[in-house]
């Protein structure tokens, strides 16, 4: 029973307040994704579940305050699928899957067999096995994404934070990385916090969406709820038409007359 | 070529048995060769001879076999001790600063070394001999207050992010050092020979007591820094990731700095500054073996012991009866090798 709980989070970054306040609820098992305007706090969001700053306010994993958690006892709970991941120069794919393993081997322990086998199985749960023996700077925008997944999935943690999982990829890889981490969510029973900017895919994959714009909720709900014309128009100063179908509201930007 | 295409990476059993050849090779080269020739065969004979339960007549006379146990033998693990240390420490910096010019000097070590070693040679002191020899424990002292001043003001980097606090600070705290260790140079012209020897580094000929006073320090740093080369992989995803991965990462460059920066202390307080190698050897092994640390400290060690125990032998005989620098051979050797090492790598990618 894993949920994610932020109670009115506050960060400012360089002096400018990036999150003012910010209350969200991800019960376990569920898929909540942030969605908003660029700058309006999402990754920062996700920097703070994930422990990486230290925010105002409480971000309670499993009831447990994060502050008073280690960052080994926090990279149990959440794993972290980075926007831009770093990848070390030369480093292979079982390599790289298996720095997922660090939260649960001690300081001066090396990996084990059983190590290495939740590394492959979670290689091959996403569909990655093959590539073991590539270097991940040899690999594609979409096996590179699949990769760094497999990692957060070796950590073992009940909790997956995506930050902008499919940014880089085209829409065919969008919806296989996707569908895969919706498949492992069921699997594992995984509770997943996800950031994303194509708001029609946002919409038909989380549970719940929370808009977020300039650091405050600007509403959260289903996707049908949120995702309405006016709000989008307002918070992103766009232009849309959101067309409402049956697999949830598809927004399409629309261009001025010329 | 990427090594063990199915397992994880890791040492592979004839990497380390070319390792451990390697130091084999260089220490019989060192034993036998000199300004008395003793011959490769009977110094092996003589070594094996040492060994339990094996009788071996090498033919030596005693007068030989004293030069093999009390002046040339302790001469080559002093090299080993010396190589193994610096290239390991090198190779540690370079993962924990992320930079592949990282150097064991890169927070002042030598400086604050060559500091102390000068206040002590210009005081008078350096004529004593062995274990009370007051140059190296001023070197060590010199070695460890400016490495502690950089961690110190380093860790106050205010804005920057704590890596290139750290290294700008190790810059700011060898210029400092450098600076008046030079003055001091200058205004005792009588001594400044001496003091020159001690920047080039040498491999004193002392008998036991450099090496028994070394080894404690370079075994413990040696072994720590061995311990945390996995965690060396995994701060390769940068400070964020890897603490996200579970990775105090803080507390992680701590143990790696202070291990590599007092084994690098204690080495050049007995060696002097021999420069290069911690750069050549780590980059060398890892062009050769791939990027893991797991892989490249291990090996690092037995290289970089094996590579100065060679060097220190052209700086005995080169120019005999006079010794050259080792740190001018390392350089002088190293450098072309590295440049070949660097283009043949490039091209069987």
């Amino acid at each position: 029973m894993t949920t994610v709980a932020c109670r009115s989070i506050t960060v400012s970054l360089d002096g400018v307040e990036v999150l003012r306040g910010v209350d969200l609820d991800v019960p376990s098992g569920g898929w909540v994704t942030v969605v908003g305007p660029n700058g309006a706090g999402k990754s920062t969001l996700l920097r703070a579940v994930a422990g990486s700053l230290t925010p105002g306010g409480e971000v309670l994993l499993d009831s447990r305050p994060v502050r008073s958690l280690s960052r080994r006892e926090t990279a149990r709970l959440v794993a972290l699928v980075p926007q831009e991941p770093v990848i070390p120069p030369g480093m292979r794919v079982l390599d790289y899957v298996l720095l997922g393993r660090t939260a649960h081997l001690g300081f001066f322990e090396a990996e084990g067999m059983g190590d290495v086998e939740m590394a492959v199985s979670a290689l091959h749960d996403l569909d990655a096995g093959h590539l073991a023996g590539r270097t991940v700077d040899t690999l594609s925008g979409g096996e590179r994404q699949r990769v760094v997944i497999a990692r957060a999935l070796a950590q073992e943690s009940p909790v997956l934070l995506l930050d902008e999982p499919t940014t880089a990829l085209d829409i065919g890889h969008q919806q296989e990385v996707l569908d895969l981490v919706d498949g492992l969510r069921s699997e594992r029973n995984l509770t997943v916090l996800a950031t994303m900017h194509d708001l029609t895919l946002a919409g038909q994959y989380a549970d719940r969406l929370v808009m977020l714009d300039g650091g405050l909720v600007a509403a959260s709900g289903p996707a049908a709820e949120v995702l309405t014309g006016e709000a989008v128009s307002r918070h992103y100063g766009v232009r849309v038409r959101v067309i409402d179908d049956e697999v949830g509201p598809i927004v399409v930007p629309v261009r001025r007359a010329p | 070529m990427s090594p063990t295409e199915a397992g994880p990476a890791g040492l592979r059993g004839w990497w380390l048995a070319s390792g451990g050849l390697a130091v084999l090779a260089a220490g019989i080269a060192g034993l036998a060769l000199g300004p008395a020739d003793l011959g490769f065969g009977e110094v092996l004979l003589e070594l094996v001879d040492r060994l339990p339960l094996i009788e071996a007549d090498s033919g030596l006379g005693e007068r030989q076999q004293a030069i093999i146990w009390e002046i040339r033998l302790p001469r080559v693990v002093l090299g080993l001790l010396v190589g193994a240390m610096l290239a390991t420490a090198g190779g540690a910096y370079q993962g924990v600063f992320r930079n592949p010019l990282a150097d064991p000097y890169l927070l002042g070590v030598a400086a604050g070394a060559g500091f102390g070693a000068t206040m002590a040679i210009v005081s008078g002191a350096g004529d004593g001999i062995g274990i009370l020899d007051p140059v190296p424990l001023s070197a060590f002292a010199g070695a460890l207050a400016a490495v502690t001043l950089t961690y110190l003001v380093g860790a106050t980097g205010g804005r920057l992010d704590p890596v290139t606090s750290l290294v700008l600070s190790g810059v700011a705290v060898a210029s400092f050092f450098t600076a008046v260790q030079t003055f001091v140079q200058q205004r005792e012209s009588e001594t400044i020979r001496q003091v020159y020897f001690f920047v080039l580094g040498q491999l004193r000929t002392a008998g036991w007591n450099d090496v028994a006073l070394l080894a404690p320090y370079t075994g413990v740093c040696l072994i720590v820094i061995l311990m945390v080369r996995r965690r060396l992989d995994a701060l390769g995803v940068g400070d964020e990731e890897a603490g996200a991965l579970g990775l105090d990462v803080r507390r992680m460059r701590l143990i790696t700095v202070v291990a590599a920066s007092l084994g690098t202390a204690a080495a050049v307080s007995v060696s002097g500054l021999i420069g290069f190698v911690g750069i050549i050897v780590p980059h060398t092994v890892r062009l050769l073996f791939g990027t893991s640390y797991r892989v490249i400290l291990p090996l690092t060690v037995l290289f970089g012991g094996a590579f100065l125990v060679l060097a220190d032998i052209v700086a005995r005989l080169a120019v005999e009866p006079a010794e050259i620098p080792i740190g001018v051979v390392t350089a002088f050797l190293g450098a072309p090798f590295f440049v070949l090492v660097l283009r043949t790598a490039r091209r069987a990618r």
